[in-house]
């Protein structure tokens, strides 16, 4: 495998030398890839969360509703286009273009395979690549953040503005965790180059644990876990995506960033967002789970990796990762933006600053002591994962303490289940107004709970239709038509 | 440029693609310069500094230098214009700056000084660099490695103390950043989500204070809310602002106008409610 994939296996020196019309290809190819797989997303998505929710979704454009998005572009582009009297008119125009051009850009040094030949024209199945290559991906999304900053400024309208300033803040800061998380990988593959990170994941470590020889995982999720996990967390901050999506939070903000636009500007940055979901699960396809190379059981198969069939593997781990996305959404309520930035600031950008100091080291005593990378993850990682492991499991336990031991008093009868907490204070402040005596005396424990003996009185209303239906008329009200032709019938 | 390159013994030749580039973009880059200087609203300026930054970080990826190209757009325009943006809009997007002179003749002056200054430190520049051998960077890096190991070495190796010194200042800038923002405050004063509920509870108000109602004809704060009878609320009235009446539209009040509940039920004879529009004012009751 390692022979055949080796001779497949394009280098930086394969970039560059195409022939134009084998350019021209790739740049229409990533764009068809692009705008497909963003109408494919749009319809995924909404029957992903459908079946969440227990809907059916839709089901009418196309066959099993499989052309909504298609529709639903096309009902944009005969929208009103509306431009807001008080908006800065060239940056309103310019802001969707500005993000939308960036998401295109990103993915053209993302592999979808390896050498193939077009035509007779041996090229490697990228658009292009550059020793810095992951580096382009992030310039992209830090010039994506203009578009939706833009875009809210130049609205001209309170919303807006303030989703602007939220993206701006969370974007950035969410950058840094995304940028952190990824240094690992480069630690590991010796390389910022996209095609040559996904060769570094080609063969699996060779380990020897007692006497067994087998071969490892060669995937930087499994040997990098911790940046796996905060680069996923990290782009859905990045990509405003729920329950992450702060800058358009319908409940707070309208639409947000996007409050004013309408028409072919909307779907821009429609077209972005889904295009940015796109590029950041491909990136994370390429940096931790193997790229274009086949998973484990195809993997032994040899053709596996070699002609078009990479392009199935890529693409396949592509709509897995977007079903993380939508699936985080269909379930995860909107963080608070306080807490969000919290989340981001002090619990990401620091574990992701100690995993670097700690994979450094890994590296540094490996080296050192001539050990192999899968003796290193067999001694030194999996102990560590252990008393990682160990101590969340404590920690989770000594927090929840409270809670479960009411669970438990609760599960034995008990009706106060919580120990009585000292009264409090009603909260100060300009909008609370002190409580004035008037009003129905409140329950036990303060909360507003119907009393026990509760007994619903009869609606007068009840009694007078009876009246009315016991005469036998011909009812010209709206109401209790039905029921009263229903009495007729039974007398 | 082809010229200069040429002429130049052993240097390297500035390709066609490199010309073209530096042509299309040099002039981009410049108006950019100008525009940041001459648009008079702060957010433009802004942008038209973000255009030169982009123009700058393509001409050292031309230039064999792809890592400062990219570390150029990553955190000059990604990061720190972005902050920039940040401070401006909130500055509020109508001020614009003043054109009025509070110095007699110091716009013309400054013209003619930055033309001089433009002229003598490109002339200087020009006459430095004219005859200079082009070697390119691959050839100081040593041929095979890359640009960013080239990088790293000298950094970590030749540069350590002028790098750690340079963090070690950025650290301390931060750190002082925070110090001059923070707070002090004691742990446990600040009452938690838990307790902030608890207490909303205790009042006799756990709801949110009613909205502008909905027959309310204004939704300033000085407005009270409206009772469906067309009474203010009291529990909205805003603290520190007198509540305004504001002109009302004139309701339907009382059962004549309205109708009572039970002729919603139906009755013998049509009631006004039961006409669409009956309860337009003029139309009689019943």
């Amino acid at each position: 495998m390692s022979v055949l994939a080796a001779a497949d296996q394009p280098t930086l020196e394969d970039f560059g030398t195409d022939v134009w019309w084998i350019v021209l290809i790739k740049i229409v190819g990533v764009f068809v890839v692009l705008v497909l797989l963003t109408l494919f997303a749009i319809v995924f998505e909404r029957k992903v969360v459908a079946r969440m929710q227990q809907r059916i979704g839709p089901n009418r454009v196309g066959p099993r509703g499989y052309l909504q998005s298609l529709a639903d572009g096309l009902k944009l582009a005969f929208k009103e286009d509306i431009m807001p009297a008080l908006a800065d008119k060239p940056v309103y125009f310019l802001a969707p273009v500005i993000a939308t051009i960036p998401a295109f850009l990103a993915f053209s040094v993302i592999p979808l395979g390896p050498t193939v030949s077009i035509f007779g024209e041996r090229t490697p199945l990228q658009l292009t690549d550059a020793p810095i290559g992951v580096l382009v991906v992030l310039a992209c999304s830090a010039m994506g953040v203009y578009g939706i900053v833009l875009a809210g400024w130049a609205s001209g309208s309170t919303y807006p503005l303030l989703g602007s300033l939220r993206s701006a803040a969370q974007m950035v800061s969410y950058e840094i965790a995304m940028g952190l998380s990824i240094v690992a990988v480069f630690l590991y593959s010796g390389s910022m180059s996209t095609s040559e990170i996904v060769a570094a994941q080609a063969d699996g470590n060779q380990l020897s644990f007692f006497g067994l020889d087998f071969t490892g995982p060669s995937w930087f999720a499994i040997l990098l876990p911790v940046s796996f996990v905060i680069y996923v967390i990290a782009v859905v901050g990045e990509t405003n995506r729920a329950p992450f999506d702060l800058p358009e939070a319908e409940s707070e903000l309208v639409g947000g960033f996007h409050t004013e636009y309408s028409s072919l500007k909307f779907a821009l940055f429609f077209l972005a967002e889904y295009i940015n979901m796109v590029t950041v699960s491909a990136l994370a396809a390429t940096l931790f789970l193997g790229g274009w190379r086949a998973p484990w059981p195809i993997s032994l198969w040899d053709g596996a990796n070699t002609g078009w069939w990479p392009l199935l593997w890529f693409f396949l781990k592509v709509v897995v990762a977007l079903f993380v996305f939508i699936w985080l959404r269909g379930t995860l309520p909107r963080l608070r933006y306080d807490q969000f930035m919290r989340f981001g600031w002090k619990v990401l950008v620091p574990t992701a600053l100690l995993w670097i100091l700690a994979v450094a080291t890994m590296r540094t005593v490996a080296r050192e002591a001539d050990l192999s990378t899968g003796e290193v993850a067999l001694f030194v990682g999996v102990p560590i994962a252990l008393l990682v492991l160990a101590g969340l499991l404590v920690a989770s336990r000594a927090s929840n303490r409270a809670t479960r031991i009411a669970a438990t008093k609760a599960a034995a009868g008990s009706i106060h289940p919580t120990d009585a907490e000292p009264e409090v204070l009603p909260a100060a402040g300009p909008r609370r107004r002190p409580a004035r005596p008037s009003g129905p005396s409140r329950a036990e424990g303060g909360f507003p709970v119907p009393p026990m003996d509760l007994k619903v009185p009869p609606s007068p209303r009840l009694r007078s239709r009876e009246a009315v239906a016991a005469g036998s008329v011909v009812s010209t009200g709206r109401r209790g038509r039905a029921t009263t032709q229903e009495e007729d019938g039974d007398e | 440029m082809n010229v200069l390159a040429a002429a130049a013994d052993g240097g390297v030749q500035i390709g066609t693609g490199e010309a073209v580039v530096f042509w299309v973009l040099g002039p981009i880059a410049l108006a950019g310069a100008l525009g940041m200087v001459l648009s008079r609203n702060a957010v433009h300026s802004a942008l038209w500094l973000v255009n030169t930054m982009l123009a700058l970080g393509v001409f050292y990826v031309v230039q064999e230098a792809p890592f400062l190209g990219a570390v150029q757009i990553i955190v000059y325009t990604g990061a720190i214009m972005i902050l920039f943006l940040f401070v401006l809009m909130l500055v509020g997007r109508d001020s614009s700056d003043s054109v009025v002179e509070t110095l007699r003749g110091q716009r013309v002056a400054g013209i003619l000084l930055g033309f001089g200054f433009a002229g003598l430190v490109g002339a200087g520049i020009a006459r430095a660099t004219q005859d200079l051998p082009v070697t390119g960077l691959d050839a100081v890096q040593g041929g095979e490695t890359s640009n960013i190991e080239a990088i790293a070495e000298l950094l970590f190796t030749r540069y350590l103390l002028a790098f750690e010194v340079t963090s070690a200042l950025l650290i301390t800038a931060a750190v002082g950043a925070m110090v001059l923002a923070h707070i002090e405050r004691d742990p446990g004063t600040r009452p938690t989500q838990k307790e902030l509920s608890r207490a909303r509870f205790l009042t006799d108000r756990p709801q949110t204070l009613p909205g502008p109602g909905v027959y309310a004809r204004a939704n300033s704060v000085a407005a009270p809310a409206l009772l469906p009878d067309g009474r203010v609320t009291e529990d909205s009235f805003a603290t520190g602002i007198d509540p305004q009446e504001v002109d009302q539209m004139p309701r339907p009040t009382g059962r004549a106008e309205l109708g009572t509940p039970d002729a919603s039920l139906g009755s013998l004879e049509p009631t006004v409610s039961d006409v669409p529009g009956g309860q337009d004012a003029g139309s009689t009751p019943r």
